[in-house]
């Protein structure tokens, strides 16, 4: 398996693919720490705690914060490096002469997912790194031991979100023949998920639990529950409320509607969760992604493993 | 008679009710050069894929070099080779680079194969094109570039399926002599082809599949016995005039097996090439000898005729 894997990482490396994929990123991560610097002065106050986290999560004006961006191309990579896994392998030719090779079956498709997790691994931890470093430079206030595990926990939950979309994508290479269908119905997925899901879980909410002109808290919170709970069937909302969590610690839970009441009704002051509450509260998001790209990775193996290669 | 290498047992692959191969038994010794004959969708694929582990039988048996393919599909692959009909390398890699990545698969050591691929390449014939990228290559090019890659590892056994398709005459000539090549280095091939005179040029052997039975198994001057008739040669002579003199005269040269008259021609089956000795028959009995033509037993008759048959 480690030759398939050296193979498949120095082929990512050297491709154009990859040169545009990293591109984007690093413009990702420029555009974060501008943003940053345009705006964070009117957010941080003087008792404001967290402020290199602040750093990643200020968004502009008109420009998104960083998180978005991420969680905007973290998708498009995985795909990109999964959709044509194993059907150019079958379309090239290549498959029969590799399964020929004394190699179990199982090395070449999971060489291949292992060399994409490290290239987006790669991509992620540099681009945290590049916009922590640039911030550290210019706002030059370093980041508490919190922060940093904050932004440790960050960066694995969003390596898991980009495994999840490449099992995704492979999955879709193992099943259609051809490259292109499989790229075309990861991304038609994606769409629906990052768009599509928060439209239409809102609608039913409220053909659920209508919101009158003057609505009660309980019918509030009902019509946010149900919208929270279909919205999580996207991975693209689990991916969201994870990273938001861990990013922002004052927030203390995913029902808006609870946190908005909540502040309003006792007049609290919002206090920051500990590092391992936020976890806590992340632990079903980040289990429900570990699962999805599970079961992704596990089909698409299955599927792999028992297809049996025909006289064409 | 040498090791055997191949060897199946009523071997059957059903594919959701078509049955593809059926109770095909195969042996093949070491160093021959075995072709492997069939219309399209006989099975001869399919046989390869089963004796390679890559599919699995429905029924019967396999055993490569003394190991099952079923069970131990690695142990097999290790020593087989296979060309398959459409091969494909990876296209932005330099030839050198895909038969690294063939040695590296093969658990090759680094020392070990980068002084023979570079012999390899010198072989086949691509030094000067080892560190272009794949995707530059000629068809003929890319199948001296895949027995490049069967020869990396050594293999005792290597299957071949249509390995000249597509391919310029010289390119042709080029490859057949590499599998010759191959076989003198005590490679046992199996070479399923389309192009019977390239099989009759070079194999020891031939065995023919029809609708996934083998109908004809053995050398072709046996096969050629069995089903054209006669001997090795047939001889055309043309003579002034055919009388019955001289056709039993002709007969009564050693080794004619049979003349038969057709107008002013002579057919006359031998077993060896006998034309001096037919030219001098006819010429001692006065007759003219106007011209005469050879004919050995073309792989293609005897071909169409057992596919026919079945």
């Amino acid at each position: 398996m480690y030759a398939v894997f050296r193979k498949e990482l120095a082929d990512h490396l050297g491709s154009k693919r990859f040169a545009i994929l990293f591109m984007l990123v690093f413009l990702a991560a420029i555009l974060a720490i501008y943003v940053a610097i345009q705006s964070i002065r009117s957010v941080v106050t003087p008792t404001t705690e967290f402020v290199f986290l602040k750093m990643f999560t200020t968004s502009g004006e008109t420009l998104p914060s960083f998180p978005f961006f991420i969680s905007l191309f973290i998708p498009i990579i995985g795909i990109a490096l999964g959709f044509d896994t194993i059907n150019s392998e079958r379309a090239s030719g290549n498959l029969s002469r590799l399964l020929s090779q004394p190699i179990y079956r199982d090395s070449v498709i999971n060489g291949k997912f292992l060399a994409g997790l490290a290239v987006i691994s790669t991509m992620i931890v540099t681009v945290i790194a590049i916009v922590a470093g640039l911030g550290l430079r210019i706002i030059g206030v370093p980041p508490s031991s919190e922060e940093t595990l904050r932004l440790i926990a960050f960066a694995i939950i969003s390596i898991i979100y980009g495994a999840f979309w490449m099992a995704l994508a492979t999955l879709f290479s193992v099943f259609f023949n051809r490259a292109a269908t499989s790229m075309l119905a990861s991304i038609a997925l994606w769409i629906f998920f990052f768009f599509f899901m928060s439209m239409i879980a809102g609608a039913i909410a409220n053909a659920q639990a209508p919101l009158g002109s003057n609505p009660t808290a309980e019918e509030m919170i009902r019509n946010f529950g149900i919208q929270g709970m279909l919205g999580r069937i996207s991975p693209c909302t689990l991916y969201a409320e994870a990273t938001t969590a861990l990013l922002t610690p004052e927030l203390g839970s995913f029902n808006t509607a609870l946190m908005v009441l909540s502040t309003f009704t006792s007049g609290r002051m919002i206090t920051p969760l500990p590092f391992s509450q936020s976890l806590l509260l992340v632990w079903p998001q980040t289990v429900s992604i570990v699962a999805l790209a599970a079961i992704c990775f596990g089909v698409s193996y299955v599927k792999f493993m028992t297809e049996e290669i025909r006289a064409v | 008679m040498g090791q055997v290498v191949v060897e199946t047992n009523n071997l059957t692959k059903t594919y959701d009710g078509f049955t593809a191969v059926d109770g095909l038994n195969l042996r093949i010794e070491e160093g021959e050069i075995f072709g492997f004959l069939g219309p399209n969708g006989a099975g001869k694929t399919t046989t390869i894929l089963m004796l390679l582990g890559l599919t699995e039988p429905s029924s019967g048996t396999a055993q490569v070099c003394g190991y099952n393919p079923t069970r131990e599909p690695l142990k097999v692959k290790r020593i087989v080779g296979y060309l398959p009909e459409s091969v494909g390398f990876y296209e932005d890699l330099t030839a050198r680079q895909n038969l690294e990545y063939t040695a590296e698969l093969n658990n090759l050591r680094k020392g070990e194969y980068e002084q023979k691929i570079t012999d390899l390449l010198a072989t086949v014939g691509l030094s000067k094109v080892a560190d272009q990228q794949v995707s530059t290559f000629s068809r003929g090019m890319r199948q001296r570039l895949g027995i490049a890659d069967i020869w990396v590892k050594e293999p005792k056994l290597a299957f071949l399926d249509e390995p000249t398709i597509g391919i310029d005459p010289e390119g042709i000539d080029e490859i057949l002599k590499l599998i010759v090549n191959m076989a003198k280095r005590k490679i046992t091939i199996i070479f399923c082809s389309h192009q019977l005179e390239q099989v009759q040029k070079i194999c020891t052997r031939v065995g023919i599949l029809a609708k996934g039975h083998l109908v004809a198994d053995g050398s072709i001057d046996r096969l050629g016995d069995k089903a054209v008739g006669g001997g090795r040669y047939r001889i055309e002579a043309e003579v002034g005039q055919v009388s019955p003199q001289l056709v039993t005269s002709l007969q009564r040269v050693n080794g004619v097996l049979a003349v038969q008259a057709s107008g002013n021609s002579l057919l006359i089956s031998c077993d060896k090439d006998l034309r001096g000795q037919i030219a001098k028959a006819i010429v001692d009995s006065d007759n003219l000898l106007v011209g005469m033509k050879i004919e050995e037993h073309s792989l293609e008759k005897i071909y169409k005729k057992y596919s026919r048959e079945a």
